[in-house]
């Protein structure tokens, strides 16, 4: 489909992938109209880290992350100081010789990638971030990592996009897709082209979707401006995201712009159950006092949950969805979609304007868990 | 210099103070009108003096942001204002369990009636109080000593009931379990996790604060505040003092301010004087409640008592120096040392919401015996409605025997109902007026924790969307200040809550379930 002027677009969902998909389609020229069901950045926007992070899980992650860093570095002259950007990098903590091994492993990958890194010894940790325990090996510092405030990046995402004509629709819930059309609660609106970005809830619009909200708590501290300058997080966090058990937690914190630390992380499989989980938040502070100490003397300002919206290989889905045509996903971007906001938006305008894209989009077809099947 | 004083050292500089001052009344008597910078970089100082608003933290022995007012100095204590430091030392207590037929949460006159008669009913009764002591706001230990003459007698009753009492102690959680409520608390840095089959919310209220501007300057005080700080070893002597809110709250306060020596310049009612009139003729029926009143008014008898009247505006610079007053038509500057000023009372329901207690009308719904929509969960005094002292300990009495599964006792419900009347008539009498909802201009700060100015917030957006978008209520207060400001200007809903119910250290929370088997 080549860019049509003036043509209708539907985004639904106004978090931050539907923010920076909308943004981008706005400026390719399509009318553009956001339709979300409570207000923008109400989801797993809400509650996530904010954390633009390059992650190489599998080769394909490596080359979304560090595509979408690029596009945030791009980004950077147009955020406001609501979007609280900090560019605090990230240290990938060794605690073992195992893990030191990895490091170097992580350090030619990323690399290879263009990625601005480099490996810590155990003396220059410790010295960079005095807070953490004696007896670490090092780590890989992540120089252009960084840290952000999803809610008002994707209010700032929104702006954009409204300055190129877009319209939101807050309160209204869409309850259907229908080819080049959407069925709201109280109408329908139609469109040549539509953007199912309804993040965790994505598959309640689109069954055959594979999509599971994966629960996260999160914790944050008051005011203890300097406490830690790096995004810090255990090398086994890859695993804790990756394996897709009932439970895991693993070791990331965050230095905020407020001055406040924000500490993670924690996975489960439980449905749509937000309560606080007493038991999962205690193990996932544990973890994090084991290798900053100190922070147990901290006051616990706030605890929360959220929900990431899962896929079985932890690869966002991206692009066209077969069965219904005008209908595109972007969608399923796990704990990532801050990070990979800007590369999905961007990947799907090329895609919808015919335009060949950055990278390989192939990896991310919403079709392939489908493809799986029937193998 | 006296037996009484002890030293402590406030950014490094020593000072000699009462021994069992707070560290809050403390640093005031020092001089000190910058406990903590703000957010946007202004000088603030204590405000609630209870421990609801926050204002008051610094680092005290290496860790940081601790409520001053709720600490009580030491020998040799280092405490350091206006920076945030966390000494790397890690908290390696282990965490203690306990366990009782009936917890009491909160320890003013409704928790020691409960308490008292939970234990003297047999059961092992367990009263938990944030405060130094049991007492609450209205009966709260003295650092002078003195208590009041009520509260001796139910203090005494209590400590001879069998009881045991828990001070310093907060509960940040509570959770339904298979065999009752699971409570999480923590004191003095330490986390305790106990088991109760039955549990007594008797958490009191707060005062509620309305933003008007210079509402954030350093010796702008709550009116119960005051008198929590003048009671926690804060002097005001010689002080020139403008009391303006609202209720019967502002007799006393006046008039223990007075006779502490301070020079109360007027006190300021922003209720009309008819309505006034009308509440102080009902009291007749109540002898003794007239005579009270009679005896604070003649306390600060040189004093003006303006009906009708109401604070616009406080200015100053580091600290407050003047503040503005109406009446309406007319509007006028009064220099002074000292403003308390609060609308009334704000019952302090978190807890009963985090247990998912049914509430109607802001208050905790409760039956006879004052159970609540939770099997095994009674809640006494103000969260069942601001009802004052009195109706306060009925309920109090009435919810410790329930609780110890004891019957209903009838004279006591029938006293309930003529209290709560009285309950009604000063509700009516001290009705908000619409101005005082409209003081903030768009500069004006609301949310004091982050500094979100009442323009930013706007009227459209829902409570959690003005959280997400502003920080409105993201602060350690919780939005308890905030929030109750907000129910009030623009009738936004109470927020749901989750644990901790207050900030606690991350110790508490990391190692709170190593002590108990099953949860979830």
């Amino acid at each position: 489909m080549t860019a049509p002027r003036s043509s209708d677009a539907i985004v639904v969902g106004a978090g931050i992938v539907g923010a920076a998909c909308a943004a981008a389609l706005a400026r390719d020229g399509w009318r553009v109209t956001i339709v979300e069901k409570t207000f923008a950045a109400s989801g797993t926007t809400a509650a996530g880290m904010g954390h633009l992070v390059v992650m190489d899980d599998s080769p394909e992650q490596l080359a979304l992350t560090a595509y979408s860093e690029r596009l945030w570095r791009e980004l950077e002259p147009e955020l406001d100081p609501r979007s609280e950007l900090d560019h605090c990098g990230t240290l990938w903590i060794a605690e073992d010789e195992r893990q030191l091994a990895a490091l170097s492993a992580k350090h030619s990958a990323y690399t290879a990638a263009g990625i601005n890194c480099e490996i810590v010894d155990d003396r220059a940790l410790a010295e960079a971030e005095p807070q953490l325990r004696a007896g670490l090996l090092g780590a890989l510092r992540v120089v252009d990592d960084s840290v952000v405030y999803p809610p008002g990046v994707a209010l700032r995402l929104i702006e954009l996009a409204r300055g190129n004509g877009a319209r939101v629709l807050e309160g209204r819930e869409v309850i259907g897709l229908a080819p080049n059309g959407v069925q709201l609660r109280d109408g329908r609106l139609g469109a040549e082209v539509i953007i199912n970005a309804a993040g965790a809830f994505a598959a309640g619009l689109t069954p055959g979707l594979p999509i599971v909200p994966r629960k996260g708590h999160l914790a944050i501290t008051d005011r203890l401006p300097g406490f830690c300058r790096h995004q810090l997080v255990e090398l086994g966090y890859l695993t804790s995201a990756h394996v897709m058990t009932s439970e895991s937690v693993a070791f990331n914190v965050q230095p905020r712009r407020t001055g406040q630390v924000l500490v993670g992380s924690s996975r489960e499989l439980v449905g749509w159950d937000a309560s606080i989980n007493r038991r999962i938040l205690a193990r996932m502070l544990s973890r994090a006092t084991a290798f900053l100490p100190s922070l147990s003397r901290a006051p616990v300002v706030r605890c929360w949950t959220g929900f990431r919206p899962a896929t079985p290989d932890s690869l966002p889905l991206i692009g066209r969805w077969e069965p219904m045509p005008g209908l595109w996903i972007a969608a399923g971007h796990e704990g990532l979609g801050i990070t990979t906001s800007l590369a999905t938006a961007s990947l799907l305008a090329d895609r919808i304007a015919g335009r060949p894209t950055a990278i390989s989009c192939e990896p991310f077809s919403p079709m392939r868990a489908m493809a799986a099947e029937h193998v | 210099m006296s037996d009484g004083r002890i030293e402590l050292f406030v950014d490094d500089v020593p000072l000699w103070v009462e021994r069992d001052a707070t560290v809050a009344a403390a640093l005031l008597d020092a001089g000190v009108t910058a406990f903590r910078t703000s957010v946007a970089g202004e000088p603030r100082a204590p405000l609630c003096g209870m421990g609801i608003c926050y204002e008051c933290r610094v680092t005290i022995d290496g860790v940081a942001q601790q409520r001053s007012c709720m600490t009580r100095v030491a020998p040799g204590m280092r405490v350091h204002t206006t920076q945030h430091r966390l000494a790397a030392v890690p908290d390696s207590v282990a965490p203690e369990t306990d366990r009782a037929d009936v917890v009491i949460v909160g320890g003013g006159p409704a928790g020691i009636a409960a308490a008292t008669r939970a234990a003297e009913s047999g059961e092992r009764a367990l009263l938990i109080d944030e405060g130094l002591g049991p007492g609450g706001q209205i009966w709260r230990p003295r650092a002078n000593g003195n208590v009041l003459h009520a509260a001796a007698r139910w203090i005494e009753r209590l400590n001879r009931s069998g009881a045991i009492t828990r001070a310093t102690t907060s509960v940040i959680d509570l959770q339904q379990s298979s065999s009752g409520i699971l409570i999480r608390a923590e004191s003095m840095g330490r986390a305790i996790v106990i088991e109760a089959g039955a549990v007594v919310l008797a958490t009191g209220a707060r005062e509620r604060f309305l933003p008007f501007p210079g509402w954030t300057l350093p010796n702008v005080f709550g009116i119960g505040g005051a008198q929590a700080l003048l009671e926690s070893g804060a002097s005001f002597r010689g002080k020139r003092i403008v009391i303006a809110g609202s209720g019967p709250l502002l007799l006393p306060v006046a008039a223990s301010l007075a006779a502490s020596g301070a020079d109360v310049k007027l006190v300021a009612e922003q209720t009309s004087r008819a309505n006034v009139i009308r509440f102080a003729s009902g009291l007749w029926r109540t002898p003794a409640r007239l005579a009270q009143a009679i005896a604070y008014r003649s306390a600060f008898r040189r004093t003006r008592y303006r009906t009708g009247t109401w604070v616009a505006a406080a200015s100053g610079d580091d600290r407050l120096r003047a503040v503005t007053l109406t009446d309406g038509p007319h509007r006028w500057s009064i220099d002074c040392d000292v403003l308390c000023t609060a609308f009334g009372l704000v019952p302090n329901t978190e807890l009963a919401i985090l247990l998912g207690c049914e509430l109607q009308d802001g208050v905790v719904v409760v039956d006879e015996r004052q159970a609540t929509s939770i099997p095994g969960v009674f809640c006494a005094g103000e969260p069942t409605g601001i009802g004052g002292v009195d109706l306060a300990v009925l309920e109090g009495e009435l919810a410790g025997l329930a609780a110890a599964g004891r019957s209903t006792d009838a004279g006591l419900v029938r006293r309930r109902r003529g209290l709560e009347r009285q309950a009604e008539a000063l509700d009516r009498a001290f009705a908000l007026r619409p101005e005082l909802a409209a003081l903030a201009t768009d500069d004006t700060i609301v949310c004091r924790c982050e500094d979100v100015r009442s323009g930013a917030v706007r009227r459209e957006w829902t409570p959690r969307q003005a959280k997400l978008y502003t920080r409105i209520g993201m602060g350690p207060c919780q939005g308890r200040i905030c929030g109750a400001a907000l129910e009030c200007t623009v009738g936004w809903p109470r927020d749901t809550k989750r644990p901790p119910i207050q900030p606690v250290r991350l110790s508490t929370l990391a190692t709170g379930n190593h002590a108990v088997s099953s949860n979830s």
